[in-house]
């Protein structure tokens, strides 16, 4: 027996978690060297590094600032979130 | 975004360090797995049906019995042929408690699986109740630190040891402070054919109460002060693959409500039994002992 079968894989992605965010990381483009440290730790899978540099997805960062903490370079700062 | 094993979107807490390792283990074996997840944070926030993070083949089994199904599924595999890793996932909870016999079954039976215990050291998802994971002194609301205890009174239960005394050819603890590591060892898994184990350290910033950001700081101080060792038993044979500098417990404790009752002789004690343990270990590893040959 089987309680339900889900075939549209990953389809979490509609839940827009980046509404819980109080602070937004902000990548310094020209300190960022793309070592890809943030997005290995970033438990929400909201960065990518696109041309050699972090891009946040903040449809889904939850502002949890591990990216800032684990930054080799500290090209990573963090912001008040706009009421 | 999405990686190829997870999308964003799942609502586990921020900074959940336990969502983090078990990304980094699947990110290790590949598409081609078969994962049997026990409930708990990693079920519940993951996949409210009719939705999931997950993109690879993934079934939520009840709390208790995450290794028996997978024992049955990597059977069920084998016999059509196939070779995909069956990883049987699970909390401190599920894995070390309410799921150990199936668990302890799974192992002696020898069944070709990766076992995962992702440890936040108490039981998350219910509202962060003690488990045989949970470590001693920590405060939880089971064992609330007052007037009458100092929060847990026994020890960790030293799960890792017990796979090793079933006789399972690969045991392994990572931490995910030290993915690379992680990687490793899940390969390595991969590699060896019967029962493996990965007890995996994640920090909970909720259940432990320290600041979203600093999860990969814990995972790596726990290591570093030596309350979390990192080693591996290949066919019975203890490898070390970190030697910590042995930076005083009490910066792992700093920053953590659940510790934050601790005296300095409760400290003591602690670092006591660290180095105690670690002395141990180290006479084993020098020894070369074969630890499944123990009588
Ligand atoms: C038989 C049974 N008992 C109790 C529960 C309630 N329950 C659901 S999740 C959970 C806690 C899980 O703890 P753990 O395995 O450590 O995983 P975590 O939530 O910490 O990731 C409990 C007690 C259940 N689902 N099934
Ligand atoms: S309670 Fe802890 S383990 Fe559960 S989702 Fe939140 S951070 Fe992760
Ligand atoms: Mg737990």
């Amino acid at each position: 027996m089987v309680g339900g079968i889900i075939k549209d894989v990953g389809n979490i992605s509609s839940n827009k978690t980046g509404s819980w965010r109080t602070f937004r990381p902000v990548v310094d483009k020209n300190k960022c060297i793309g070592c890809g440290t943030c997005k290995m730790f970033c438990p929400d899978v909201a960065i990518e590094i696109v041309d050699g540099k972090a891009i946040i997805d903040y449809d889904h960062c939850k502002g949890c600032l591990i990216c800032k903490s684990v930054c080799p370079v500290g090209a990573i700062s963090s912001e008040e979130e706009a009421k | 975004m999405s990686s190829e094993v997870i999308s964003s979107g799942h609502s586990a807490c921020a900074g959940c360090g336990e969502i983090m390792g078990e990304r980094m283990v699947l990110e290790a074996i590949g598409k081609d797995v078969i994962v049997c997840q026990a409930t708990g944070c990693m079920e519940v926030t993951t996949t409210p049906y009719p939705k999931t993070t997950f993109k690879v083949p993934w079934v939520h089994v009840t709390f208790e019995n995450a290794a028996s199904v997978a024992s049955g599924v990597v059977e069920a595999d084998r016999k059509l042929g196939g070779d995909a890793t069956v990883l049987a996932i699970g909390g401190d909870g599920g894995m070390m408690d309410i799921g150990f016999r199936a668990l302890s079954g799974a192992l002696e039976r020898g069944h070709d699986i990766l076992v995962v215990i992702t440890d936040n050291e108490a039981y998350m998802n219910t509202g962060i109740q003690r488990s045989s994971g949970t470590p001693k002194y920590a405060s939880t609301t089971t064992t609330p630190a007052g007037k009458v205890i100092p929060g847990k009174l026994q020890w960790k239960k030293n799960i890792a040891r017990i796979a090793v005394a079933h006789g399972a050819p690969y045991v392994a603890t990572a931490s995910v402070g030290f993915p690379q590591d992680l990687a490793a060892k899940v390969k390595k898994a991969k590699s060896i054919r019967g029962p493996k184990l990965i007890h995996l350290f994640t920090p909970c910033p909720v259940g432990w109460g320290f600041d979203s950001s600093k999860t990969v700081y814990y995972a790596k101080k726990a290591v570093e002060t030596g309350l979390w060792p990192l080693y591996e038993v290949e066919h019975g044979k203890l490898k070390i693959d970190q030697k910590p500098s042995f930076a005083p417990v009490e910066e792992y404790f700093k920053g953590q409500k659940r510790y934050k009752h601790l005296t300095p002789e409760l400290i003591a004690e602690i670092e006591k039994h660290v180095k105690d343990r670690w002395a141990e270990l180290e006479k084993q590893e020098a020894a070369g002992i074969n630890l499944q040959l123990l009588p």
